[in-house]
């Protein structure tokens, strides 16, 4: 220290001492604070640390919704925009209602290995407190993390399915995915069900979240049939393009931030210098997994259409999100790229294949989540020894069979009672104004 | 009197505006159109699947001038219009029967 630096510091120091004599309050309150700050435990500044992790990163999940309502607002055509909005403000709520009704304690409470845990309302219980082991965290935190997983998952079916599917069918179908087929699925892993004991791995829930809302909307597009249109008799293929592709990009640079609160916050503590570090990691494995599939999907579509298309890029950027989702803390940054790379090859080379089956996947959420989504969970062995092709197998099929199974069978018994598609008319005429009666641009205001 | 209504490319709209300005026309009215002719449409790929844009979008400008001011009018659109290019549009000339001029009331050539 410099002479000059000793006298100034010795000169405040002397300062703060004579107001503190001659305010002694001061002095005390000085004092107490001090002692405070002395007595929080470590256990106590790790539960405070954990909570604080699950709060930021859940709100930054949480503004995902904003994210898909951007992307698929931008990627339909103007006369359905309103209504793409309606239903994912309708869905993120409907998630985070049925999530409390049975969803938490579905997926959570006394799953002990097997397939389900119990039908009850979740409540707050933070009785447990801080743990010596400074694993603690408010209960309330991670149920606000774990909801919004939730609602991602319903998001992803919302997009496949635009342009055609009524609004209250499809929020109904909502109620089922959150409150039942998405716990249940999540508990056999997350819940410490049969999965887990086993040895599958899905860090942030390429499986459990994407590639369950992608087999959810997979079944839907198939029951509820393509856009009037879509397809022409002997083969054609008649593009749709979206309204704004500013909005879709916004929506992807929302998913792309709420995506660090994503894989980051499924960390689920915050508390030691590991942690800081493992959650460090994988939001750069999560980034650049991302930035790997924007560059591959624009190479790609360079090379075979002899011009970049902008959407292909937004959906390799979540598609290399979503690969990188089952295993962002492993990988060493050149893996997380190759990775993520590939994930957007995949949506690349698969958006046309849908359309060769005549699957009408409006957004492209099935090549995104689930073809990603799968990718991305094999790929975990290959840089986590802990896990094994065989096992990640096992939770890929058996998730995916249950969910495409109980999405069909809901999917066909709504289409049989209460119907989920609407009439020719309305869907020429636009959802905007046949299902909720308001156009998100409303060009002709006479005043 | 006459009606001169051209069809032209959107961005020389403000040429042309400013070659009718110089020539003493004092107003026009002009419309967002889409349409083809010799030109017909382009391809374009969305998400790996071709397809024809096959209307192209253009600006229609209308105005109503004097009968004898219309050849002034036509030539003075062609010059600021003109590419060379494919598309860039055409010009028609229509006999207007009345005119009238809703705030005062005038009628045909002076309401012009």
């Amino acid at each position: 220290m410099t002479e000059l630096g000793r006298y100034t510091r010795l000169a405040g120091m002397a300062g703060l001492a004579i107001l503190a004599m001659t305010v002694p309050s001061m002095a005390q309150e000085v004092e107490e604070i001090a002692e405070e700050a002395f007595e929080l435990s470590a256990p106590e500044t790790a539960y405070i640390f954990n909570t604080l992790l699950f709060l930021m990163t859940g709100f930054l999940v949480m503004w995902m919704a904003a994210g898909f309502t951007m992307l698929e607002a931008g990627l339909v055509r103007s006369k359905n925009v309103a209504m793409q909005c309606t239903k994912n403000i309708g869905l993120y709520s409907i998630a985070g209602i049925l999530y409390y009704l049975v969803g938490y304690n579905l997926m959570y409470d006394g799953v002990d290995g097997g397939y389900f845990g119990s039908l009850s309302l979740w409540g707050v219980d933070d009785s447990a407190g801080a743990s010596a082991d400074g694993t603690g965290y408010a209960s309330a935190s991670d149920w606000y993390f774990q909801m919004v997983f939730v609602a991602t998952a319903a998001s992803i079916v919302s997009g496949t399915l635009a342009e055609r599917i009524r609004l209250w069918p499809f929020l109904l179908f909502t109620v089922f995915l959150t409150g039942f087929i998405y716990p249940i699925q999540g508990a056999w892993q997350w819940g410490g069900g049969w999965l887990s004991e086993m040895g599958f791995s899905d860090f942030a829930g390429s499986t459990i979240v994407h590639s369950t809302g992608g087999w959810a909307a997979l079944m839907g597009a198939i029951i509820l049939g393509p856009r009037l249109g879509k397809y022409v008799k002997g083969g054609g293929i008649n593009p749709m393009p979206g309204s704004s592709m500013p909005l879709a990009t916004l929506g992807t640079f929302i998913l792309w931030l709420g995506w660090f609160g994503f894989n980051g916050g499924s960390q689920l503590a915050l508390g030691t210098v590991a942690d800081a570090n493992a959650v460090a990691t994988i939001f750069i494995n999560t980034n650049i997994a991302a930035a790997g599939g924007v560059v591959a999907a624009m190479a790609l579509t360079q090379l075979l259409y002899k011009k970049v298309d902008i959407t292909m890029a937004l959906n390799g950027a979540l598609a290399g999100l979503v690969s990188i989702t089952a295993e962002p803390l492993a990988p060493t940054l050149g893996w997380a790229l190759g990775i993520g790379a590939i994930g957007g090859i995949i949506v690349v080379l698969t958006v046309p294949l849908l359309d060769k089956l005549h699957i009408d996947d409006v957004v492209g959420a099935i090549p995104v989540h689930l073809f990603a989504g799968i990718w991305g969970t094999m790929a975990v062995p290959l840089t986590n020894a802990d896990t094994s092709f065989a096992v990640q197998a096992t939770g890929v099929v058996s998730i995916g069979l249950f969910v495409a199974l109980t999405s069909l069978i809901l999917w066909l018994a709504l289409r049989v009672t209460i119907g989920i598609r609407s009439t020719e008319e309305e869907e020429m005429m636009g959802m905007d104004k046949a299902e909720i009666g308001i156009e998100a641009y409303p060009e002709f205001v006479t005043n | 009197m006459k009606l001169v209504m051209a069809i032209i490319k959107p961005f020389k709209l403000d040429e042309v505006r400013e070659a009718l300005t110089a020539i003493g026309v004092q107003g026009l009215t002009v419309t967002e159109v889409k349409g083809y002719g010799r030109q017909k449409g382009q391809t374009e790929i969305y998400r790996g699947a071709e397809y024809a844009v096959n209307f192209l979008p253009k600006l229609k400008i209308e105005i109503v001038v004097a009968a004898g001011q219309a050849d002034a009018v036509v030539s003075a659109i062609s010059g600021a219009a003109k590419t060379g290019q494919i598309g860039d549009g055409k010009i028609f000339v229509i006999s207007v029967e009345q005119v009238l001029r809703i705030r005062t009331g005038e009628t045909d050539a002076e309401a012009i």
